[in-house]
């Protein structure tokens, strides 16, 4: 394992009455490309500006390298920053906005000039030196902020929803420049996003946040195949969270019906909550079902079908599937045991924390 | 669009346009290149290079420099601080600098003459503090004061648009690629406030330059900046043709500056300057 570059102590930030970050600790490793998953006002933006230097944290401490660096100004910080909003000199060149953190290092002009053909070349813009940021498409302008940043050879990149302005194409096409250009300069990227597919595709290990708590890290398939929460099962992917009482080990209670599961170590007849990703429910004939259901509506989707089933034990599942069902058939319905997630009822502070934005998320829907 | 229609709509600003301004322009011209008798002549154009004229001319050109750079001065500091501070509403700092110019600037420059002159209410403090009063009054420093009084507005509110403009993280990208204030100030905020400079220098030099009446009050009629030649030429020696010519001189002169200050401002908006 590599070691850690980036330790986050205890570290709390409010803004006037309103607490953004409480009690977080956090470290990343070298050459780790880390993803703040998160939907917005969870915290992950203000992270970020705390580790670049932007902002101070009120307590808590940051240590880079080993070295406490909470107090040290941006411009001594050995991280380059990637802004949501590219953020490029409009009154410069393409060349003068990668030039400059190196002129005010004051590298030689050869240094320089090389330095600057080497960025756009591995930006893929090659030639695009005495262009105006203006005349640049969104995409060629995050690329030069990408150029910009790492012709000071930083130790870690941080990245501010770098792809949020682009449209869906690009963003697909960034992603895999984004994995490409991590390979190849060996270096630590810290990204934020509210995407959980661009988290998913290129991260080495996602954290995900919900305000100002952590609520889990682990690698993509970690987080997607064990959510620890709720909260981490509904925002990765699409998710039936049901509730349920869990038997004994190995055997889960729904809708009075019993199913068997691979989850053990919970108390006799606890509460839990149950959550089934929608492409693991199986739907075929009334016959081959451990239970039964009726289709109640169906929506194309492109690569599969969204298919709302209403069982006959009184839940409605959302089922992805590639075959077609007509609305109104009846079909059985079997889940592997594999495929229950088994997870504790929420009672903690933090998790209580995720439910009130359950409630408010319900508020604003109904 | 039916364009007879938009043209027509045009008519009461063309008409107002010839009325007020090519005509009367005209007149000024016509006036400039005859003689009292009427035939044509160069003399009242050239007539600014008589040691008189040129010495106003070029104490014009001084007072307004001054007086624009000191505005300058003022006005790009005190931006930089109201964006810097946490003021929500900027605008309301915007519209309380302005408010004095909701006040008859005749009445301003007569009350900054009550403030400085000889038995004025500053030398009043200083006799009273014991301090030897001063006399800035009837001397160029008194009309530099009432020129940046009177016109410090006209810069502060395009510095402080253009300054306020800058977006926030373009300052923070350039920290985090290792600027210090110093930096930030010389290649970032000044390069991206030349347009507001530029407007704003327009806006203070042209009329500093053509300035008469802050002259006649705060220099005493002892100071001749080309203004009052002029006003001279037309209320007082009643030549009116001399007075045109010199006018002509002094709009070409303000045509070159706005030219040039013009020329700064579009680059900049275009990024050729830094």
């Amino acid at each position: 394992m590599s070691k850690k570059l980036i330790e986050l102590k205890n570290i709390s930030k409010s803004f006037g009455s309103n607490l953004v970050i409480d009690e977080l600790d956090l470290y990343i490793r070298e050459n780790e490309f880390v993803t703040l998953l998160g939907p917005s006002g969870c915290g992950k933006t203000t992270l970020l500006r705390i580790i670049g230097g932007f902002e101070k944290p009120d307590i808590g401490q940051v240590f880079f390298d080993g070295c406490d660096i909470t107090k040290l100004p941006p411009n001594q910080r050995q991280v380059n920053t990637v802004f949501q909003k590219y953020a490029l000199f409009t009154h410069m060149t393409v060349a003068e906005n990668i030039a400059f953190g190196l002129r005010i290092k004051k590298k030689d002009d050869d240094y320089i000039k090389e330095k600057i053909r080497y960025a756009l070349d591995l930006v893929n813009l090659p030639g695009f030196e005495n262009r105006m940021p203006d005349s640049l498409s969104g995409g060629q302008q995050q690329r030069i902020a990408i150029a910009r940043a790492i012709v000071n050879e930083p130790k870690v990149l941080l990245l501010d929803e770098p792809l949020g302005a682009l449209d869906l194409k690009l963003r697909q096409e960034m992603q895999y420049e984004l994995i490409r250009l991590k390979n190849e300069l060996g270096i630590t990227f810290i990204y934020v996003t509210h995407d959980q597919e661009e988290a998913l595709t290129m991260s080495d290990t996602i954290v995900v946040m919900n305000q100002g708590y952590i609520q889990q890290i682990g690698t993509p398939e970690d987080i997607y195949n064990e959510p620890e929460n709720a909260f981490v099962a509904d925002f990765i992917g699409e998710s039936n969270i049901i509730d349920g009482i869990m038997v004994r080990d190995r055997l889960v209670r729904i809708g009075g019906k019993d199913f068997e599961c691979v989850d053990e170590g919970f108390e006799e007849n606890e509460n839990v909550d149950v959550v089934i990703r929608p492409e693991d429910v199986e739907l075929g004939s009334v016959e081959g079902g451990y239970i039964t259901g009726e289709v109640v509506s169906i929506i194309f989707k492109g690569v599969h079908y969204e298919i709302q089933v209403k069982s006959d034990i009184g839940i409605t599942f959302m089922v992805q599937t590639t075959q077609n069902f007509p609305v109104g058939s009846h079909v059985g319905i079997n889940v592997i045991p594999d495929n229950f997630q088994i997870m504790h009822k929420p009672q903690s502070e933090d998790e209580e924390i995720m439910n009130k934005d359950e409630a408010v998320k319900d508020e604003h829907e109904s | 669009m039916n364009r007879k229609r938009t043209r027509f709509l045009s008519t009461p600003y063309i008409l107002w346009i010839v009325g007020f301004t090519v005509i009367p322009l005209l007149f000024v011209f016509a006036k400039a290149f005859t003689d009292q008798s009427g035939t044509f002549t160069f003399g009242n154009v050239t007539a600014i290079f008589d040691s008189v004229h040129r010495k106003a001319l070029l104490l014009s050109v001084e007072l307004a420099f001054i007086s624009s750079l000191i505005c300058i001065l003022i006005s790009y500091p005190a931006a930089l601080i109201i964006k810097a501070s946490g003021v929500s509403n900027k605008k309301t700092i915007m519209f309380i600098m302005i408010l004095p110019m909701w006040m008859n600037f005749i009445l301003r420059i007569l009350a900054i003459q009550m403030l400085i002159s000889s038995n004025g209410i500053i030398n009043h403090f200083l006799t009273v503090l014991g301090i030897s009063p001063m006399s800035i009054i009837n001397t160029p420093v008194a009309i530099v004061i009432g020129m940046v009084y009177d016109y410090l507005p006209y810069m502060l509110l395009p510095v402080l648009n253009c300054v306020l403009a800058i977006p926030e993280d373009i300052i923070e990208a350039s920290k985090d690629l290792g600027a210090n204030r110093f930096h930030v100030l010389t290649k970032i905020l000044l390069p991206l406030s030349l347009s507001g400079i530029g407007s704003g220098i327009t806006m203070v030099f042209v009329p500093s330059m053509t300035e008469f009446v802050i002259a006649n009050i705060l220099g005493g009629g002892k100071i001749q900046l080309l203004g009052n030649i002029i006003e001279q030429e037309f209320s007082v020696s009643m030549n009116w043709n001399l007075g045109s010519g010199l006018s002509v001189t002094l709009m070409i002169f303000v045509l070159l500056t706005t030219v040039i200050f013009g020329r700064t401002t579009s680059e900049s908006d275009r990024g050729f300057v830094i």
